[in-house]
């Protein structure tokens, strides 16, 4: 570590803080957007008007957007993002029931996809321009081009409905055992992964194989070194930086697919949480829902551009 | 001998391979029902033909009855218009507002490029399908929403490509020849960098095609996109769900219409013979 | 093995290589030769004449798309074309190994240097790691390598180039190979750096008696090295011999272009009548420049040029001259408005032209154009060489129609290009048709001045000279100015009329070309010019101490903000003074300036006994 390779840590930070600050003002501006009177949509037509303006005065909808949406930050910050319009429950208790049953799919769809796309993508690279290349290469961009609802209509089809080996609902409760986990996680796991791992391998291919044609490799080669030589020592550390962050940037793949991937298999997730507060208009509860996902991916482009960065043995070592 | 090493590449070839080729008859056939497709419906898409519902395959209704009983085949080719036609438009916004502002940021620099990246990159941060839900939350899912969002989603992936190949062309030294003549910055964008940015702009633009078809499908089967009596293709999917228990092609087909839309586009892209940068000095 | 046998024999080698039709096109075709033991032979040739094919078939390799299709190659008692694919691994980096033209490609950046040069030794498990570490030091002294014992811990990145070139050279020596090959190890390098590693190989290869095949384009620097020299053209041997009789008598007419070619003839114009009347076409005023934005004193916070004076007579050549990072692009840039300078001025016919770009007349951005290097980036590879050329003269002189047509063919025959080259695109022209294109198209603005930024310097020597022959015919006729950049001095010494040699974003000196160049008095002119490789044998043995501890200096860093940038390497440099106080500007009687402390007769009297050498002109 050196102090260029702090301030670039440092400034990469910052910007992360940044641009979560313009999303949020996005995010907040975005549904100021909703045409009509929220107090109105939630007291209902036969709501009286004095109702309506007690409860604008309660959600303080009479002040200007600017203060609410310092308010709503700062309530974002302290962990208390307001009471949800639908059934007036905190919001941060809604969310904090089922965040963590996305982040245990989010794992266990990153545990499985990683090295097997790792494994294709470095394969699929020294091997470049043969069959299986050829063919994985086929099946990858196919994978990256199909709706994830494909993907789980038909996992469902084939291994709940015909072949009755699990059930097409996914739900924690009263899951028993290792055979019970894999049943109810199963789908969902093999549906986000689908996308993830084809994306993944896709870039990890593209990264080495740019390695692979690069000056050093062929000296290696002419200096007599087999290929798996060539490979680990010569082109992967090169290939890290890219590598991880390909992984990093796939996994952002993840908070999209868990939208479609939770609603199918009515996964008690955040992402079915807020897909149902949208349904109900349910603005403080979506608007809570999307900064937590801004806030992943965030995180994960920001490791990525970390992982260039201390990879470069160039800013390493000066 | 100054030529780059390139040697464990395999080399190029120029001839496209079956792969592209099925990439393309895909595509062209999916223009094709675009362009005349509702004619070729052998029922009303809105009408309900059939006795049975969720029907299989059958002389009379190739793809099968929907849930209730309209005929499959004339619902995909209408809704196959809408998921391609919407997208397009779409991708068209995203990619043309797209590189014009990567275009100025190349040949302004400075404070507009800083100010445009940053903006932007805050917009790319946001999860596709995510931004689309909010939207939708405010404003609803009418057609030209629909639209728009889609174009917003995409536009700032399509400003960073864009604004690459921008900055690349622009640190060409015929772009500082042209400026040194006295070319203002306009005739910069237009004659100097524009032309040779189409092509990857053009591969760009199938590439962002293809994120809105399944973003706009996606939130379709939501229920949040193409609202009924209107259909696209992923709201054919979600309506006839219940088919699923049962495997019926009303379920299975628009699917798989999608799908081979997005591979075939990304077939022919992953492709095409990349043009040669030339390499000699 | 028996001791008249040749070490290495190559017997009608035929390489093919597959074109993006998927057609095989022979690309060394029936090549003939033989290595001794101990024996350096020179494989030279242009771009295109399958030299480094030739010398990578030594090792059983052919690269992408290529594949040696016929032949016998035989190393020592190995006959490489028979081998499997362990066998060519046991052969590569032990029985021959391999150094290639850039060091700083050919390392791997996130390995440290040491791992990287014993790699071959331990693949092949020639001796334990610690002992390949001490043989390994050993070749860093031998190689004149500093810091010998520690160098071997940094990155690639840390060591400059010439030091990465040694060290690849003592990666290819740690086996001792029968057979290295060489294949350009010097071209990338400045010609002051070129001596220290030129020098340092050969004393390598003369102590172990090294088997080499040395690869190059550059006649000078073979001359140096090689015992014989194998002459290629398009994948064929024009010629063998040994290297004196080749070079006193080539038999072949190709070689004799090529020795022609590398020595050009001297262009001049006439000698401009200096007359009191005409004021200088360009005058530049203590001109400092560079990029990052200006700091508190206005300075750049990098500069790149500083405290530049000169002038361009009309109708003159102003040659400038220095090595990578000397500031001669830059200075380009700034005289045409691309980078507005952060002080001083640049004046054109006594009326100061503004440091930006906008706020130039028409008119004044007319007057100056700007040729630059690498044509292939210089031309949009979109546009046809017609609208190439029609946009000056559409945008300055608002030509149209008939009279535009006329006046592009017309562009076209002064640089001797056929009409019919107007409908195709850069991408389908040759090197050599789209430098000229290049130039035609700052004709079309009819300039006063041309700011020429190597444009010579990307093309194989023969092409490069026929450009020479074009800008000295239409500097004749069209009573034209330029400023010529170059690193490579023969060619500014056949076209220029005063040169001057920055060193470090400094003017070290300036003046009338054949004062300067043959007879240079700064001590980096000194040096430079006696670095360049001269077309006779013995020539890099005869190099003096002092120049060759000037060489292996190396520039000090932010050497531009130093009183004298070239104060660490000088060799009558004087403690106290040079350091510490700006060098006055020097007038010498022979017709030129130096920024020096030390006076004309302390310098030549510090030139050690002047090069017998007689400069080939």
């Amino acid at each position: 570590m050196n102090s260029l390779v702090l301030r670039l840590i440092a400034t990469r930070v910052a910007v992360s803080l940044l641009t979560l600050l313009i999303v949020s003002a996005i995010v907040f501006g975005a549904t100021e957007l909703l045409p009509g009177d929220v107090a109105q949509a939630v007291l209902g037509q036969g709501a009286t008007p004095d109702a309506v303006t007690a409860l604008r005065q309660a959600m303080h909808l009479d002040q200007p957007a600017w203060l609410r949406y310092v308010s709503w930050l700062h309530g974002l910050l302290t962990g208390n993002p307001g009471l949800s319009l639908v059934n007036h429950l905190p919001v941060a208790g809604l969310i904090g029931g089922r965040l963590p049953n996305s982040l245990v799919l989010a794992a266990i769809t990153t545990a499985f996809s990683v090295p097997l796309a790792l494994a294709i993508g470095i394969t699929t690279a020294v091997w470049r321009g043969s069959l299986y290349d050829r063919i994985a290469s086929t099946l990858t961009v196919s994978a990256v081009s199909v709706p994830e609802f494909l993907v789980a209509t038909l996992a469902v089809l084939i291994f709940a409905v015909n072949l009755h080996w699990l059930p097409a609902l996914s739900s924690r409760s009263g899951v028993h055992g290792l055979f019970g986990l894999v049943r109810v996680y199963a789908m969902p796991v093999v549906t986000l992964s689908f996308v993830v791992i084809a994306q993944m391998a896709r870039m990890t291919r593209a990264a080495l194989v740019n390695t692979l044609g690069s000056s050093y490799v062929e000296m290696a080669l002419l200096k007599g070194a087999r290929p798996w030589r060539i490979v680990l020592r010569h082109a992967l550390p090169n290939a890290l930086g890219p590598i991880v962050n390909a992984v990093a940037l796939s996994l952002s793949f993840l908070l999209g697919g868990v939208i479609i991937v939770e609603t199918i298999f009515n996964y008690p997730g955040l992402a079915k949480l807020m897909v149902d507060a949208v349904a109900t208009r349910d603005m403080p509860l979506v608007q809570s829902c999307a900064m937590l996902f801004c806030l992943a991916y965030l995180l994960l482009v920001m490791l990525a551009d970390l992982a260039a960065i201390l990879s470069n043995p160039r800013l390493r070592y000066r | 001998m100054s030529v780059p090493l390139r040697a464990t590449l395999p080399p190029r070839r120029f001839r496209i391979s079956v792969t592209g080729a099925i990439g393309l008859a895909l595509v062209v056939f999916w223009l094709a029902v675009t362009a005349v497709g509702p004619m070729l419906a052998p029922y009303p898409p809105g009408r309900i033909v059939g006795t049975d519902v969720l029907g299989p395959m059958t002389h009379a209704f190739p793809l099968g009855t929907d849930y209730l009983g309209r005929d499959m085949l004339s619902r995909i080719l209408v809704g196959g218009r809408y998921t391609i036609s919407i997208a397009f438009v779409a991708t068209f916004l995203a990619c043309f507002s797209a590189c014009t502002l990567a275009l100025a940021a190349a040949v302004k620099g400075g404070w507009v490029d800083a100010v445009l990246s940053r903006l932007l990159d805050a917009l790319i941060s946001i999860p596709s399908l995510l931004f689309g839900l909010v939207v939708v939350a405010a404003l609803g899912s009418s057609i030209p929403i629909l639209v728009l969002t889609a174009a917003v989603i995409y536009m700032p992936g399509a400003y960073r490509t864009a604004r690459a190949l921008a900055v690349n062309v622009n640190a060409m030294d015929f772009v500082r020849v042209a400026q040194a003549r006295g070319e203002g910055a306009w005739y910069v964008m237009r004659a100097e960098i524009m032309p040779n940015m189409v092509l990857p702009v053009l591969t760009d633009f199938g590439l962002r095609f293809v994120f809105v078809v399944l973003l706009l499908s996606g939130l379709s089967f939501l229920g949040l996109g193409v609202q009924p009596p209107d259909a696209d293709l992923g709201s054919l999917v979600r309506e006839n769900l219940q088919g699923l228990v049962f495997g019926a092609p009303a379920v299975i087909m628009p699917a798989a219409a999608i799908a081979s839309i997005t591979i075939g586009v990304n077939l022919l892209i992953d492709n095409l013979p990349t043009r040669r940068v030339s390499r000699e000095r | 093995m028996n001791a008249d046998r040749p070490l290495v024999e190559v017997d009608a080698l035929r390489v093919l290589a597959r074109d993006d039709s998927g057609q095989e096109r022979r690309i060394v075709d029936d090549v003939s030769f033989s290595i001794g033991a101990g024996e350096v032979v020179a494989l030279i040739g242009e771009s295109g004449s399958g030299k480094t094919t030739i010398a990578l078939s030594l090792l059983g390799y052919a690269r992408a798309g290529c594949r040696i299709a016929g032949g016998g190659i035989r190393v020592g008692a190995t006959d490489v074309r028979a081998l499997s694919a362990a066998g060519l691994t046991g052969l590569r980096g032990r029985q021959v190994s391999y150094i290639a033209q850039s060091a700083a490609a050919a390392f791997n950046p996130s390995q440290r240097i040491m791992p990287q040069v014993i790699e071959s030794a331990m693949i092949h498990r020639l001796m334990p790691r610690r002992a390949a570490e001490a043989k390994a030091r050993g070749l860093f002294r031998a190689l004149a390598l500093p810091n010998p014992d520690r160098i071997g811990a940094r990155f690639p990145h840390q060591v400059s180039g010439g030091q990465l070139q040694r060290l690849l050279a003592a990666m290819a020596l740690i086996t001792d190979p029968e057979l290295v090959i060489m294949d350009e190890p010097t071209t990338a390098l400045d010609v002051t750096t070129q001596i220290e590693v030129l020098r340092a190989f050969k004393a390598v290869a003369r102590e172990k008696g090294t088997t080499t095949l040395y690869v190059s384009h550059d006649l000078a620097v073979v001359a140096q090295i090689a015992d014989r020299i194998v002459v290629l053209r398009d994948g064929a041997v024009q010629e063998i011999g040994h290297t004196g009789p080749l070079l006193a008598a080539p038999r072949h007419a190709y070689t004799q272009e090529l020795l022609a070619a590398a020595a050009p003839a001297v262009r001049m114009a006439p000698p401009v009548a200096r007359t009191g009347e005409r004021p200088p076409l360009l005058r530049v005023a203590g001109l400092t420049a560079g990029y990052g934005g200006a700091n508190a004193a206005g300075m750049p916070v990098l500069p790149v040029l500083r405290d530049i004076d000169f002038v361009i007579q009309p109708g003159s050549v102003l040659g400038v001259v220095g090595e990578s990072g000397c500031g001669k692009s830059t200075l380009a840039r700034v005289i045409a408005g691309l980078l507005p300078a952060a002080r001083g001025s640049v004046s054109l016919d006594g009326e100061a032209l503004p440091a930006k770009l906008q706020d130039r007349s028409r008119e004044q951005l007319r007057r100056v154009q700007i040729v630059f290097q690498m044509a292939d980036t210089a031309l949009n590879p979109a546009h046809e060489v017609d609208r190439i050329l029609a946009r000056p003269l559409v945008f300055y002189h608002g030509l149209r129609g008939g009279a535009l047509r006329r006046r592009i063919a017309a562009l076209l025959e002064m640089v001797q290009l056929p009409a019919r080259l107007g409908r195709h695109k850069p991408g389908e022209l040759s090197g050599g048709q789209k430098q000229r294109v290049n130039l035609a198209r700052a004709l079309a603005a009819e300039p006063s001045l041309i700011l020429c930024d190597e444009v010579t310097s990307a093309l194989d020597t023969v092409v490069g000279a026929a450009i020479l022959d074009l800008l000295a015919g239409l500097r004749r006729e069209l009573d034209l100015s330029f400023m010529f950049i170059s690193h490579d001095l023969s060619t500014v010494r056949a076209f220029c009329d005063e040169v001057m040699i920055l060193y470090a974003g400094q003017r070290v000196e300036f003046g009338q070309r054949r004062a300067l160049l043959d007879r240079p008095m700064h001590p980096y002119s000194d040096l430079l010019v006696s670095s360049i490789p001269e077309l006779r044998t013995g020539w890099l043995d005869g190099i003096s101490a002092a120049h060759l501890a000037e060489a292996s200096g190396g520039i000090a860093a932010h050497a531009i903000e130093l009183p004298c940038a070239f104060y660490n390497r000088c060799a009558v440099r004087v403690e106290g003074v040079c350091n510490l106080q700006k060098p006055p500007l020097r007038p010498l009687a022979k017709g030129a300036e130096i920024l020096c402390h030390r006076t004309e007769q302390e310098l030549l009297a510090a030139q050690s006994p002047q090069p017998a050498a007689v400069l080939v002109h």
